[in-house]
Parts: structure tokens; sequence; C-alpha cells
């Protein structure tokens, strides 16, 4: 029956990426660790089914994350996503409900109007018409948002938008015509027989009146078709393949498989379920303070995906966090740039066609010997503490923080040992955030011996770097703390009782500390006690990075001291007294980019400390107590 | 005799230590510089061994290993580059704005390259 020959490119197109899509997810599928499969096998039979489901609602179609960020943005995604999946299902429902026959094949619902050129002229297919042109021009509003955005990107609060490959370019364009040729497509149909909906009816019969309509339209129902088609046979070597590929990333995490530490099939799913939106460049503070616009996570991924030299770009990042934060996809953009630093160099030699589109991708690395050496260290001898505190390099090169936390702890009576007082060696974490674990692990080995060997019941550190590496990595007793969370802690069981100071001041979340470690209101119940804390602009989650961090190995200084002004611009926006930040590197860097002063919390809570009693007027008090005992 | 005591009465002649500019190794360092180009700004203070983690427990020196980049003495190179912790604090010092971390990081892998012959 209705079988013409135009519908060709799409069936096939359609046909090739159902296919493509089944093959590949089952060799993602395959390549996954026992336990891992065990995991997706549960999750697919259990709560998490019913949580991703949700999640594929919200995420996938909704695009409930970019509509938090901007809303402009998120309804460009959902109208896309969204009216593109609500246009299939009730083309679906129109074609099985009003078609001569049921379960038609897909062709015949999404060109039902060619097939069907008489229909929807009176009654309910009249109605139901109105509302298929209604998810039309849903589409299509989102599509000229889109067309826009490309050209104004301010106008979604986007700074920039993603540069893209040749075939992403072509892809592009093929997903741009598939909407409005189905508009004329339909339009010029209705045209010719007269009837449509509200949309497709009246300009079909605008155009119907100066064109010869019924001639015209097939070539538009053959150009529809044949965007379909393209687009469908560009999927899976562009960014588009996310589409499939993000319904799998949100199975997969929602049945608990996470990003270890090496490439896997999960890694690999979350590099193919980028949809290279570019939310992560806006984002990105070396692009929006230092003008460096070619190293965001978004081309990072997209550098993975297509096997390229990626090597400047994956050193070059801050490692702050925040495009992990803004993510609409949730992919762990942090832990797989540092993946990627850990298996160092890659191959000098050209990758093969087929390796480099086939379905089985080898990632060979060269084996990496280990280029640090600690053999010079010697083990220290024992010596028992109850509290430990480690003040870590950067603190030693902030003396005044290391003043303030002695005075801190001696005036709440802290019986501590100062681990680090002659110069420690270091935690291990820039040695990791080089992507040196092996060497790091030397480093950590010694420092565990340490604290192991004093049987100490809790460890202060004063700086978040060392904290997270201590958290994480170090396998310990101790229970790890970081200075701040230890004086909010000194204060809540009554040791420490600091006045309070009429200073007006704002707080800055180290990375480490905040998105890194997750301690966000200690710090800030601190300062409360202490000070007046007034809000600032990009705080928490999203607070900014001061620029110093140990993360990127290559960017200049000049660059890092952009980032720095521009940071301590926008945390000194409310003319405060004082920034104050808990990361002695925060703090060497924010001192240099701004007029305002900048100190520990440490710092503030020891100036808030009353002053111990003077033993010269203890003297002279008991002096006067003898003469008066003496008279 | 042998060198060594002949040396303590200063009489020995002593092996020669001459670095010829025009015949050493400049591999290293040419990576070195094209890669990091702040390598170049360093005036040899000392500021960042006077900070550096590692030089407190051994004899680390990123002042001298400066030296060794640019008279090419890849094995004494080799041995003090990797002493390093990279944590970072020579940064900080820096009066020049030299990205030491990236020198360190930088020098070890043109030495891993090197044995590679692949500089």
């Amino acid at each position: 029956m209705n079988s013409d020959i135009f519908v060709w490119p799409f069936n096939l197109g359609l046909y090739f990426i159902l296919i493509y899509s089944v093959v590949r997810s089952t060799i993602w599928f395959r390549n996954l660790s026992r336990a891992d499969k065990l995991r997706l096998q549960r999750g697919f039979f259990g709560m998490p089914f019913m949580q991703s489901i949700r999640e594929i609602f919200m995420e996938s179609l909704l695009h409930r994350r970019i509509f938090k960020k901007n809303p402009v943005l998120g309804y460009m995604h959902m109208s896309l996503a969204f009216g593109w999946f609500l246009l299939i299902v009730f083309g679906t429902i129109e074609a099985d409900f009003f078609g001569e026959r049921h379960l038609n094949p897909p062709s015949h619902a999404i060109f039902f109007r060619w097939f069907n050129p008489e229909h929807g002229a009176s009654g309910l297919a009249a109605i139901y018409g109105h509302w298929m042109d209604f998810l039309l021009i849903f589409i299509l509003s989102g599509l000229l948002l889109a067309v826009v955005k490309r050209f104004i990107p301010g106008m979604m609060g986007m700074k920039k938008t993603t540069r893209h490959t040749w075939s992403d370019r072509i892809a592009l364009i093929s997903l741009w015509l598939i909407f409005p040729s189905r508009l004329l497509a339909e339009s010029f149909t209705c045209g010719a027989h007269g009837n449509g909906g509200f949309l497709t009816g009246n300009l079909g019969a605008a155009l119907a009146s100066f064109l010869p309509a019924a001639d015209i339209a097939p070539y538009f129902w053959w150009l529809y078709s044949l965007s379909l088609g393209t687009f469908f046979f560009l999927l899976p070597v562009t960014r588009y393949f996310h589409i499939p590929v993000e319904l799998l990333l949100i199975f997969m995490r929602n049945s608990g498989i996470t990003t270890a530490d090496r490439w896997s099939a999960y890694t690999e799913v979350q590099t193919h379920a980028c949809s290279s939106c570019g939310i992560c460049i806006s984002v990105c503070q070396m692009s929006r303070a230092a003008g460096i616009n070619d190293m965001q996570s978004v081309y990072f991924v997209k550098g993975l995906r297509n096997e390229r030299d990626i090597a400047a770009i994956t050193a070059n990042c801050l490692m702050c966090g925040r495009c992990d934060e803004v993510c609409p996809v949730g992919i762990e953009l942090g832990p797989l740039r540092l993946i990627e630093r850990r298996q160092g160099e890659r191959e000098v030699t050209k990758l093969k066609f087929f390796d480099r589109y086939g379905l089985m991708r080898r990632r060979e690395h060269i084996e990496r010997e280990p280029t640090q050496s600690y053999s010079y260290l010697t083990p220290e001898e024992e010596k028992p503490a109850d509290v430990l505190f480690f003040a870590g390099c950067m603190t030693h090169l902030t003396p005044s923080v290391i003043a303030a936390m002695k005075k801190i702890m001696d005036s709440a009576g802290v019986r501590y040992r100062f681990m680090d007082e002659q110069g420690g060696v270091c935690c291990g974490r820039p040695l990791m955030l080089a992507g040196r674990d092996r060497e790091a692990r030397e480093l950590i080995n010694h420092n565990s011996d340490i604290i192991w060997k004093s049987g100490a019941k809790t460890l202060v550190t004063s700086c978040p770097i060392c904290y997270k590496v201590f958290r994480e990595s170090y396998y310990l007793e101790a229970e790890v703390m970081h200075h701040s969370e230890f004086i909010n802690l000194l204060i809540e069981e009554g040791s420490l009782r600091p006045g309070y100071l009429h200073r007006r001041v704002v707080y800055h979340d180290p990375c480490d500390l905040g998105r890194g470690s997750g301690i966000y209101d200690e710090p800030r119940a601190v300062i409360s006690y202490v000070a007046e804390l007034q809000p600032v602009p990009e705080e928490r989650s999203m607070s900014l990075c001061c620029g110093g961090s140990l993360g990127n190995l290559t960017l200049s200084s000049g660059k890092r001291s952009l980032i720095a002004a521009d940071a301590a611009r926008i945390l000194t926006q409310s003319d405060p007294d004082e920034v104050i930040t808990s990361c002695p590197l925060c703090k060497k860097t924010f001192a240099k980019a701004t007029e305002t002063r900048v100190s520990d919390i440490a710092e503030l809570v020891a100036a808030a400390l009353p002053k111990p009693v003077r033993k010269t007027r203890g003297r002279a008090s008991l002096a006067a107590v003898k003469t008066v005992a003496d008279g | 005799m042998s060198e060594q005591k002949a040396n303590r009465f200063g009489f020995a002649i002593n092996r020669s230590r001459a670095i010829n500019y025009d015949t050493s190794d400049r591999k290293v360092r040419e990576y070195v510089t094209m890669r990091e180009p702040s390598f170049r700004l360093c005036f040899a203070c000392g500021g960042c061994t006077a900070t550096c983690t590692a030089g407190q427990h051994a004899s680390f020196n990123l002042r001298r290993m400066n030296t060794y980049i640019r008279r090419g003495e890849i094995d004494s190179l080799r041995e003090e580059v990797a002493r390093c912790m990279l944590c970072g604090k020579c940064l900080l010092v820096c009066p020049r704005g030299v990205n030491t971390r990236n020198v360190v990081a930088t020098t070890a892998e043109a030495l891993r390259k090197l044995d590679r012959n692949e500089l």
C-alpha cells in the first residue's frame, strides 16, 4: 500500500541507528566488569529502574537542570527534546487510531499526512490536527531559539557556544532542516487538499493561493525524509549520539556503577553521553577571566571520544569542579580528567581507520614508569599524641595561620602534637593531581606510618588539599578534620569561647573543601559566631576558584592572577572588611589580588579570643591583697 | 696514592669539570623551554630551594636542577628531578612567576622521552 520511495532514506537511517545502538550497548555491557554487570542487571529489575525512568523524563526530556541554570536555554532544550518526543508519540497514536490499520511501521506515522492527505477535514480528526500543529510550533519555537543562540549566545546566559567538528555541523544542519521541512511538506499537502490544523492549514492555504501546492509538496517530503535519514546516519559519529547513550548512562548510574580510577566501559559511555551543550564553557573561570576557550571539559570529552591528542587540554585545568556541578548530563568530568592524567602519554602511532570508527576501541598507553622516588625519606620515631595537627606545605607559607591555630588549641586546652613542625612530607595530592599516583603512594605510606604510630584519635589539618587526600586516599583510624570543622567542634562543646568582632566579612569556599569534600556549613557556623557573615554572589557549590589551584600544571602565573583578580572582585562586591577563607593557598593567592584584607578562618577566630589575663596584673593584685592583709 | 688521598694534600690533578656548551646535550633544555617558556625567567635567586619540602629531607635543589638542565648534565639531572614532591610551594615564592612545578614535570617527561629516543 503506502510505501512511496521517498520514505527510504528515513527508513534506512532509522533501522541503521536502532541496530547500531543495540550492538554498541551490547559491547559496552560485555566490557563492563563482572560486578558492574550484576549491578546493572539488578538495577534493571528493581527500584533503580523507576528512578531511572523518572530521571530520563526529568532530565533527558524536560531538561530540568538546564532550566535551573537559565529558563530560556531550558525551554530551548525542552521544546526540542520533549516536543519531538510528543510529536512521535502522538503521531504514532494518530496513525494507529485514524489510519486504516493498527501497528503501522514508523514511517507511516512520520509521513502520515502524505499517506492520508484527505484526513482531518472535520470532527475529532480536525481537533487532533490542531494539537499536532501545536506540537510542531512548540518544536519550531525551540529551533528558532537554537538558531539565535548559535549567533547570540549571550541571550541564553551562555558566554560561548561549542566549536563543532564537521560531522557535528552537518548533523546540526540536518537537524535544523527536519522541522521546517515537515512544516512546509505538511502545509503544501494540506494546501492542496484544503484541510489541516491552524498552522499547516492556514500556511498551506496561503501558499496554495499562488503556488502549485500539489506539485511542490513531494519535494519537501523528500527533504524531510532525507534530513531525518542524514541525521540518523550521522548520529554515531556526532554529538547527537548522546540521545541514546544518555539513557544508558542514567540506567548505569542509578544501578550504582561508579567511575573508578581507570578507563572502563562506563567511562566510555560517559564520554559518549556528552551533548557538547557548552554549559561547562560559560562556568569555566579560565574562559571568563583568562580568555582560554579551548580546553574546557566539552573539548576534553570530545577529544577523548575522537581519539585526538589532548595532552595539553588534559593538563590545563584548575580541577575546581565547577563544570561537574553544572553538567546537565552529570558526567564526572574531574575524575575523567584525572584518569587521563594518570594514564600518561598516549601512543604516538596513528590509529587505523577501523580503530577510530569501529565498534571496539582499544585505548593504548605507554606503560608508565614512576618518575619520582622518595627512598630518601627515613621513618620517624614513635611519638604518641591524642590530637595530631598537620599544617601542610602551603600552611608553612602562611605562618600566621599556624600561630593562630596554636593560639586556638592552647586556649581550648587541646593536647596536640604538631606533626610537621619541622617541615613534614607532602600529603601526596599534588602528585595525584599531576597523575602520579604511584609516586604519591610512597608519600602516603610515609605519612600514614607517622599517624598510625602516634595512635592519634583526631588528625587536624589546615589545608583543604591535604584534608581531601587524608579522607579519600589514606587508610587511617584517626578522624580527619579540617581546622574549620575542629574549631566548630571546640566552640560547640564549649571549650573555646571567642568573643564577637564587629567586622563584616565574606567567606570564600576553597574548591577542595567545598565541592571537593562537601564542607560548607561548619566554616559558616564558625564565622557567624565571631563576625557578621555576608553572602556573596557565587558561593557554596558554585564558589569560585582562587586561581592558585595545584590542579593546573601548565597555567602561567599571569593567567592565574587574572583569575584571582576576577574572583576577588566578585567576592568583594559588597565591600566587606575582610575576606575569609580556610585554605592557605587561597589566602596567598587572594592577598595579591585584592586590597581587602584576606585572612584564614583560624586567624579570625584567634583575633576574637579574649586576651589572656596578664601575669603582671595578677602579681599586682596579689601584692594588693598582701598589703591589705598586712595593713 | 689514590686520587682522593692525593686531593687531601691539594696536589692531585682533579678530573676535568669543563662544560662545553657547544657540545653539551641541549635536547632537554630545548624541550623544557619550549613547553614551559617561563623557565627562561629564572634568575636563580634560590627562593624555591629555601622553601622546598623535599629539600628538607634530601639534597634537592631546584636552582641546581636549573643549572643541570642548562648545562645538559643528564645523569645528575635524572637523580635530582626524581626527588621533587611537586607540592608547589616554590610556585608561590617565585618572584619571577616561573611555573616551577611544570618545569619539574616537563623535565621528567623530557628524560623519559630521551630514554625512548623520541626527543
